[in-house]
């Protein structure tokens, strides 16, 4: 077979008509809540755009933002609160969470982010396996965290689908689903991958088996690709042919028309494949890769594989190397998921410096993001980032707060495909806000409102209406004992 | 007593011995210290250190030819407790060839091997990479932990100092370790009462005089060291669930020993209770999930509500790559209602007094070993970083393989924009 240049591939997928059928099998019932308009007076505002505004006040309504500036004025229903000597910043975004499909309790019946048994299970979907009830969930809300993207395991190769979901509690992941948020998938390089099969005595068990791995899934997916083009061009073909027949038939004596019809049999589709359609439209664009990837080198290998096969790796996730190939990502236009300084639990950790994310910023196109791949971690994101704006300052590497909170907020919406939805306070955007008690880059900084598309989620005055999982109802009454 | 009293003098001449030389002589002049004594915080103090010891602390304590250190102002606190960790055992958690805490002859359940003899302490190397990135961060000395496996006994373990010495343990501090509750059940056969059944007949077995019988748990040197615990000895049970910490503290009591609870996500429903048997407690502040049943009543109250009560707390992560972040567990607690002098003593005097090396170590005050932590701002903030670092009076090079990592790559990347 004669491979197509680039160009051609990636013009041939642009008119390629999309594989999927019904494109939300599994639709959000997500709605806006109705919450009175909320005016906050008087904040220190990190509006994740960069800048950073002094006594300013923000106003929130129908769930929107609808102003940021000096002295605003309220409709008189709206609930006023005096934000004096406290910051205010966007809603948080953890882009790698495993909440609900790793749940706590850690048991086995709720052990459902892997599906480790066969390298590429692009056909499997992280919401099917999310457990609304995991008590994680809330712990991240008081942790001012609104939007969180979760995903498969990485023990595969290809993992499955992502789910972005508002951190809204619900009986069903539906409920928490962000309408019209694109799917991710999930990828994973290195050492899991290998570990997990070469046990098993099968491939990939080396890192090339990895990226044969990789190739062979988005060459079977071109494939199955074309399958589909050519079904849909006979289909066209069939139709434009049946019309002509019934125009020609109008005209003709009625005895011809029948024997006309027998010749004419329309194409037979494809059979759906889950898998290769889940890759297809990755191809296409229309699900954003978030890839597990420690080392640099094989980052690079990464974007290669992108590069051949026509698709963008969104973000690198983990990316403890990320430092040393910053400038290349940057140029690439892809972000890097970060810890503030995790390392060392594994060879491909062995290098990680705690000025990752400082230096992944520092280039004019950097994009840094601080996740967390952890229910303890999420619930202290600006900590993470608090910690490497200092290593990042002694290495002569300046991160103010306005320019770190997009490390929580504008970053990860972006990568998530959201910027024009949530991750920045302005105009238009949706009302996911966070009231902090004092500058948030602090270890003894709290949350103390948190609101989600304008209503009020978490009150840390009020506990007694926060958000509580079915789990967490044990019968028992505890007298403070101490 | 009198072995005591022999561990106390052999580890003060052990510390003379291999610093005198090298150790010199200094001032810090004018810092904010805190002393994690009952002393508290001293503004605008000078700390005198002679041949590695804290010799004098003060407003400008006698005239010398030290070396002047000015903090204008900083603060300085005691080196900080790393926690209970595998620091110089444990290289690379998925590399099973770099990992020495734990034993595990994989014996089945019902031959069951208990070595409480084994001392994890003997395979410390001071030169891992883990030393220099834990002590750059101000944490001076940690608790060497084996882990369990074959049993519900891991064996015991010391503290040491990472300051790169080779004999690095802080006489007095070896303790017994001994996994409880849910993680222990697995090792005995399924059930958690299993484990007082086997614990008892180990007991049992110590005790006893004359030959061994089959199938015991213990070989003779393992009886020895199990004796040396039977009377006052340090036992740490690891035990999270309200109801296993009265049943171990009844247990430990009963049969002589003196215990501390590891873990205790569940402590502070049984508060009054540690406080009246004066049984300390190491927590994470930072567990607050149901992360098992074990752990339903966790929160991120619990180091708070068990001082309220007066428990003695330390803080511990048990985590070896990050156990500098001890810090960070201490500023959460404050976060969430522990006063600040007690949060900084659950990283440094508290453990020092448990450990048995209150004499020595956790507190700036004369005759403390000099440990101590010059800071560019709040100790227990996470924006502020170590300044300097001193380990036994010796400035520690602020230096590990990832600044030198980050000192490599960070030119090419600022270079990168100025394009």
């Amino acid at each position: 077979m004669i491979m197509l240049p680039r160009a051609a591939a990636l013009a041939a997928a642009a008119f390629a008509v999309s594989v999927a059928f019904a494109s939300e099998p599994f639709p959000s019932t997500y709605q806006v809540p109705p919450a009175p308009p909320t005016l906050i007076q008087g904040a220190t505002v990190l509006t994740g755009t960069g800048e950073r505004l002094d006594g300013a006040d923000l106003l929130i309504a129908n769930g929107r933002i609808q102003a940021v500036g000096k002295a605003l004025s309220a409709p008189p229903e709206a609930r006023v609160i005096d934000a004096k000597g406290k910051w205010v910043t966007p809603g948080l975004i953890d882009v790698h969470s495993h909440l609900g499909v790793y749940a706590s309790p850690s048991v086995k019946g709720l052990d459902d982010g892997n599906e480790a048994t066969s390298p590429v299970t692009s056909n499997v979907w992280a919401e099917h396996s999310v457990w609304p009830q995991d008590p994680g969930f809330e712990t991240a809300l008081e942790g001012g965290v609104t939007t969180l993207q979760i995903l498969p395991g990485s023990a595969n190769l290809i993992g499955g689908r992502s789910v972005v979901v508002k951190n809204v509690s619900g009986v069903t992941y539906q409920a928490m689903k962000f309408p019209g948020a694109a799917y991710g998938l999930k990828m994973a390089c290195g050492e899991n991958p290998k570990r997990v099969y070469g046990e098993k005595h099968q491939a990939p068990s080396t890192r090339m088996g990895n990226v044969a791995g990789y190739r062979q899934a988005f060459a079977d997916a071109q494939d199955y690709q074309q399958q589909w083009d050519k079904y849909h061009r006979e289909l066209a073909e069939f139709n434009k042919k049946k019309a002509e027949r019934t125009e020609g038939a109008s005209k003709k004596s009625k005895d011809k028309d029948s024997a006309a019809e027998k010749d004419l049999t329309p194409p037979s589709p494809p059979k759906r494949d889950l898998k290769l359609e889940t890759l297809a439209q990755v191809m296409q664009g229309e699900i954003r890769v978030h890839m597990h990837c420690y080392r640099a080198d094989e980052m690079a290998t990464m974007l290669n594989v992108a590069d051949e096969f026509g698709f963008k790796i969104e973000a690198f996730h983990h990316a403890v190397e990320a430092y040393k190939i910053a400038d290349r990502l940057s140029d690439k236009g892809v972000c890097a998921a970060m810890w503030a300084d995790w390392w060392g639990f594994k060879m491909e950790a062995y290098d990680g410096v705690q000025e990752n994310l400082a230096m992944v910023d520092f280039p004019e196109h950097g994009c840094a993001i601080v996740h967390s791949d952890s229910a303890d971690g999420i619930q202290r994101l600006n900590q993470e980032a608090a910690k490497a704006m200092a290593h990042g300052q002694r290495a002569g590497l300046t991160v103010t707060p306005e320019r770190a909170i997009r490390w929580l907020t504008a970053n990860p919406a972006k990568s998530l495909g959201l910027d024009d939805r949530i991750g920045t306070l302005e105009a238009g955007k949706g009302a996911d806000v966070v009231i902090w008690n004092r500058n948030p880059f602090s270890v003894y900084a709290l949350a103390e409102q948190v609101f989600i598309d304008g209503a009020l989620k978490f009150d840390r005055a009020h506990p007694q209406n926060k958000p509580r999982s079915d789990f967490l109802l044990d019968g028992h009454s505890v007298e403070a004992p101490w | 007593m009198v072995k005591n009293l022999y561990l106390i003098a052999w580890a003060a001449g052990s510390i003379l011995a291999a610093h005198h030389a090298a150790a010199q002589d200094f001032l810090i002049r004018g810092a904010t210290v805190h002393t994690a004594s009952s002393r508290g915080t001293l503004k605008n103090t000078d700390v005198l250190v002679r041949g590695g010891i804290i010799v004098a602390l003060g407003s400008e304590p006698g005239t010398s030819n030290a070396t002047v250190v000015e903090a204008k102002g900083k603060e300085l606190t005691p080196g900080l407790f790393g926690g209970l960790t595998g620091i110089g055992l444990d290289e690379i958690a998925e590399e099973s060839q770099t990992l020495d805490s734990g034993m595990n002859f994989k014996s089945p359940e019902w031959d069951q091997q208990w070595r409480p003899e084994l001392d994890v302490a003997l395979a410390y190397n001071p030169r891992s990479f883990v030393v220099p990135i834990t002590r750059i961060e101000g944490v001076t000395w940690t608790m060497l932990v084996p882990s369990a496996a074959d049993s519900i006994i891991g064996g015991q373990g010391s503290a040491v100092t990472l300051d790169g010495r080779y004999e690095a343990v802080l006489p007095g501090s070896r303790s017994l370790f001994v996994q409880m509750g849910a993680a222990g059940a697995k090792a005995a056969g399924g059930t958690r009462a299993a484990e007082y059944m086997l614990l008892e007949q180990a007991i049992h077995e110590a005790r006893a005089t004359g030959p061994m019988t089959q199938r015991a748990l213990l070989h003779a040197a393992g009886r020895e060291a199990l004796t040396r615990y039977l009377t006052g000895g340090r036992v740490v049970f690891q035990v999270d669930r309200a109801a296993d910490i009265l049943k171990v503290v009844a247990f430990a009591k009963r049969n002589g020993m003196s215990p501390v609870i590891l873990g205790g996500d569940e402590a502070w429903l049984v508060a009054k209770d540690l406080a009246r048997a004066n049984v300390p407690v190491i927590l994470n502040p930072l567990n607050d999930l149901p992360a098992d049943f074990d752990r339903l009543g966790a929160t991120l109250e619990n180091a708070a509500r068990l001082q309220r009560a007066g428990v003695r707390i330390v803080f511990s992560s048990g985590d070896t790559p990050q156990a500098r972040l001890v810090r960070q567990l201490a500023g959460n607690a404050v976060a969430h209602g522990l006063p600040w002098e007690s949060a900084l003593a659950a990283i440094t005097s508290t453990p020092a007094d448990i450990f048995g090396l209150g004499a020595s170590h956790g507190r700036i005050a004369v005759g403390q070993t000099a440990d101590l932590v010059l800071w560019s701002g709040d100790p227990l903030e996470v924006s502020t970083l170590a300044d300097q670092v001193w380990i036994a009076g010796r400035p520690v090079e602020m230096k590990s393989r990832q600044t030198e990592l980050r000192d490599r790559y960070v030119e090419k990347v600022k270079t990168h924009q100025a394009r």
